[in-house]
């Protein structure tokens, strides 16, 4: 007997809080050998430098989140559309918006036949929901309003939040193992006269190691993340609509489809509906991709 | 002793705090909630509305074709003429009713002219029109999700002690499709030879 929406949405909501807690006990234990390190060998003078680096990352993040909905549109090419070109469209997102409570968000097309949609936005009331031309030719009123229902789940979910959280939390790790990479690289030039010198040079290794492992396995944790909340989408989705069949059988006509859409980039690709990167870096599809295989998304929406 | 005595003191004044703080939030999320479910209801009249406002456009446009001023045409009347005259709202939803299966029929009628059909006016009017079902649809749907969260917060434990101290709880009747609308909708084409 598969889950019904509401327990796909909180048994997904539940293990994202799962992988959080696993960042930050990676993040702990990683902060907590370099501290160790650097005590041993410099005193805490160099703290001071990732503090520095920490804050311009997490202010790019903030800049970056305030303005996700200029800064993507901009990058995609999209444009805003009216109710009198677009009237369907945007019936279909009054629609939705009545069914979920939400503002209703500024809506752009971009100029592609390849089937996709994302949402960018910090929060409903400053939200952005942006189709191809590829959807409004190419997907049934059902189809559309499933693709539609997915992208503002993605806003009343506050996804755009919780993956900037997760990238922030990256470029911490990322800085933390680099900088620790660079005292090892300075600090083997100095003499090495600290007693116990046997387990200071595991500890040395297994540090190296984690420095060089901790953003390869932060980057799986936010990927895993971002699957993890593709999930709770389209169970939303169908929460909103309360018809499993339109976003299924729309997820069916993307996956037939094997056009690439020409302006999104791997920075960008984590918003879209469908992975827009296709065919390209087929290695990346499990681990490192940001959107579950559509075969499982569509198995978990029709139960079969 | 002084000492045991101040630190029982100590805890009960804290414990009396947070059961404080916690009535007042739990108060304030009764209120959200109660309101979100009146905005809901409210929503749905809106839609309501729109399609009765829609319904002359409707008329004006489908007089012209001969047959259709019969039958078909005058259940829309009637059905507009119902909600404006209800005087209690059992009355008005009897009329949306009406309403509702009239326009099913337009449409359906609507398939054997094509002319008609192709008429840009027609065809926009029945994207608006069907849109505004799906609204009222979706309106009644969202109404329901909010009766279903006040219900549900005013029966739980503990939100429900709070709820009943503050004599706000009264569960909320969900929205239910009439019985006249759940029969199959009877499309009459006797007068169309």
């Amino acid at each position: 007997m598969s889950m019904d929406f509401y327990d796909q949405i909180s048994h997904n909501k539940k293990m994202t809080y799962v992988l959080f807690l696993m960042f930050f006990v990676l993040i702990g234990i990683l902060s907590y050998i370099f501290s160790f390190v650097l005590d041993l060998y410099f005193g805490s003078g160099f703290i001071f430098i990732f503090s520095i680096f920490g804050i311009l990352t997490i202010l790019f993040a903030v800049i970056s989140y305030y303005q996700s909905d200029k800064i993507v549109t901009a990058v995609s090419g999209a444009k805003e559309v009216t109710k009198e070109t677009h009237k369907v469209l945007h019936n279909i997102v009054e629609e939705l918006c009545l069914a979920s409570g939400l503002p209703k968000p500024r809506i752009f097309v971009i100029d592609d036949t390849a089937i996709n949609a994302f949402a960018t936005g910090r929060d409903p009331e400053h939200a952005v929901v942006c189709v191809t031309v590829g959807c409004l030719t190419r997907l049934n009123r059902d189809q559309l309003q499933g693709v539609l229902a997915h992208e503002l789940s993605h806003i009343k979910n506050y996804d755009v939040r919780t993956m900037t959280i997760a990238t922030v939390l990256v470029g911490i790790a990322v800085l933390l193992s680099d900088l620790m990479i660079r005292m090892f690289f300075y600090g083997s030039f100095r003499n090495s006269d600290s007693k116990n010198s046997g387990v200071f040079i595991a500890v040395l290794v297994v540090s190296i190691i984690l420095a060089i492992l901790t953003p390869i396995i932060a980057k799986m944790i936010t990927f895993a993340i971002s699957r993890k909340r593709e999930f709770v989408a389209d169970a939303s989705a169908v929460e909103m609509t309360r018809n499993p069949e339109g976003l299924a059988s729309a997820l069916e006509v993307i996956s037939k489809d094997n056009e690439p859409l020409e302006v999104a980039n791997k920075a960008t690709a984590h918003l879209y509906i469908a992975n827009p990167l296709k065919g390209q870096k087929l290695w990346m599809k499990s681990l490192f991709s940001t959107h579950p295989p559509i075969e499982e998304r569509i198995f978990a929406l029709r139960g079969r | 002793m002084d000492g045991i005595l101040l630190g029982l003191a100590l805890v009960i004044l804290v414990i009396v705090v947070l059961l404080i703080i916690w009535l007042i939030a739990t108060y304030n999320s009764l209120i959200v909630t109660e309101k979100q479910a009146e905005n809901a209801w409210s929503q749905i009249d809106i839609q309501l509305k729109r399609r009765a406002d829609l319904i002359p456009n409707l008329v004006d446009t489908v007089k012209g074709y001969a047959k259709f001023e019969n039958k078909v045409l005058a259940e829309v009347t009637n059905a507009r003429a119902a909600i404006l005259g209800a005087k209690t709202p059992k009355e008005a939803a009897k009329g949306e009713n009406m309403l509702s299966g009239a326009l099913k029929s337009i449409f359906a009628v609507a398939e054997a002219y094509p002319t008609l059909k192709a008429n840009t006016n027609f065809m926009a009017l029945q994207e608006e029109l069907s849109s505004t079902e799906n609204k009222i649809a979706f309106a009644r749907q969202f109404y329901n999700d909010m009766v279903m969260k006040w219900n549900t917060m005013i029966l739980k434990f503990p939100t429900n002690i709070a709820a009943g101290m503050f004599g706000r709880n009264k569960e909320k009747e969900f929205f239910e499709a009439n019985e006249v609308e759940k029969k199959n909708v009877k499309v009459d084409f006797s007068d169309l030879s």
